[in-house]
């Protein structure tokens, strides 16, 4: 009890804040945090130290891919993990009339959630992980369970799939 | 470098991930490619807007008390009587059956179906002590300071905690909490010895003359109750006994020193 309470406890905020963004509402993800901090109880003795966070977020994060696999199996399309995608482009930049940063200044709040909600879950967690929650390539690796290479792939491609939806956004379009 | 190649250090720099030999290179490019210089500031601005204006969701207060109750129902041997759904049950039971009773012999008196008040109360004490490490609410006025505590709690209780930290000593204070114990407002003074946290609650002391202090365990805490003139105290922690004893006797004597 004691040492669940040291390992698990402090991080219930960014268990949350992921099961909150994979499930997008509020009510599933307590359900599923509360499901994940049970298994988490049970298993502490599964737990050999090492970054309590990133072990109680891999338990998280299992949990939010069962439920979503239950609940929206539609939404998990899988992505191939090679960087061919992500490999430099000619960014539409030179040919919008916007300069990148001039549109990004119109992304308000409520646009920039959406357009991170709309994201695949595989790349939607990621940018939370790191975006959001401030977790290093290693911890990510890890609670993502693939290579830190994998995570630099997928962030990269995240990252530019987050941009161009933003660039095809009629608010961006219209400006 | 490729620009290809670029992009990928780019992306690594703004995670603050990038290595002095991958800086370095980086550098080189960039001051090379007016293109990749502008994409890096390009990234660089969306990553602040998205630090700047993405949702931070954090854990609601019911979910924290909800797995709070849900662990320590999970830790409780199943044997020992308990508040969960079953433990209600078995008291609906007895109660229906001790009713049943009561309407066959008037003789009999319905109190004995009550569980004992004090059992009650440390049930209650111990709930409160875990909820308070479980919401991350171990304090309304989180302060070392004995002068800061102790005037936080006027007109807040109709009560005056003494308050003393006791740093020194190797119980450091760590700040005061209101709490709730038998529907009433209590004084919970907050200690830590080493990484345990101490909850001491003050309540008024409603069972006549000083008793010595008694110890029990409840869930795998240790409880310590004393009085002293008008004030009932309880310590409830994950210490060993022997340290709580420590602690209550040194928590005693600069009350006693103090009036």
């Amino acid at each position: 009890m004691r040492r669940f309470e040291a390992i698990a406890v402090p991080h219930m905020d960014a268990a949350f804040n992921l099961a909150r963004w994979l499930t997008r509402n509020e009510h599933d993800a307590e359900d599923v945090v509360q499901e994940a901090y049970l298994r988490a109880f049970k298993f502490i003795d599964g737990y050999r130290g090492g970054d309590a966070r990133a072990w109680i977020l891999t338990i998280v994060r299992r949990s939010c891919f069962t439920w979503l696999a239950r609940n929206r199996p539609f939404e998990l399309i899988a992505i191939a993990d090679d960087d061919a995608e992500e490999r430099f482009a000619a960014t539409p930049d030179t040919e919008t009339p916007d300069p990148e940063t001039e549109l990004l200044r119109r992304l308000d709040e409520s646009t920039l959630n959406e357009l991170i909600e709309a994201l695949p879950p595989l790349f939607r967690e990621i940018v939370i992980l790191r975006e959001i929650e401030e977790l290093s390539y290693k911890e990510i690796a890890e609670i993502l369970e693939v290579p830190i290479g994998t995570v630099m792939s997928r962030l990269a491609r995240a990252r530019q799939r987050l941009q161009e939806s933003w660039r095809r956004h009629p608010v961006a379009r219209i400006g | 470098m490729q620009c290809s190649e670029a992009r990928r250090l780019i992306g690594a720099r703004i995670d603050g991930e990038l290595d002095a030999a991958g800086e370095a290179a980086l550098a080189a490019h960039l001051a090379d490619c007016a293109e990749c210089a502008r994409h890096l500031v390009e990234q660089q601005e969306w990553h602040a807007a998205i630090k700047r204006n993405a949702a931070r969701y954090t854990a609601p207060d019911a979910l924290r008390q909800r797995l709070a109750a849900a662990v320590a129902d999970a830790e409780r041997p199943p044997s020992t009587p308990s508040r969960s759904r079953a433990g209600e049950w078995r008291q609906w039971a007895i109660a229906a059956s001790v009713l049943l009773a009561v309407v066959l012999s008037s003789s009999l008196t319905a109190y004995v179906t009550r569980p004992n008040a004090d059992d009650r109360l440390v049930q209650e004490l111990v709930s409160d002590h875990v909820r308070s490490l479980m919401a991350d609410h171990l304090t309304d006025v989180a302060s070392s300071d004995q002068h800061t505590v102790k005037p936080w709690f006027h007109g807040r209780l109709d009560l005056a905690p003494p308050v003393d930290d006791l740093a020194a000593e190797g119980f450091p204070l760590v700040g005061g909490r209101l709490d709730y114990v038998e529907q009433r407002p209590v004084a919970a003074l907050v200690y830590r010895h080493a990484e345990h946290p101490i909850n001491v609650f003050v309540l008024p002391n409603r069972g006549g003359p000083a008793a010595a202090s008694q110890s029990l365990s409840q869930r795998g805490f240790n409880l310590l109750h004393w009085t002293r003139g008008d004030l009932a105290f309880w310590a409830v922690s994950d210490l060993n006994l022997a340290e709580l004893r420590d602690f209550q006797r040194l928590f005693d004597r600069n009350m006693a020193a103090a009036g």
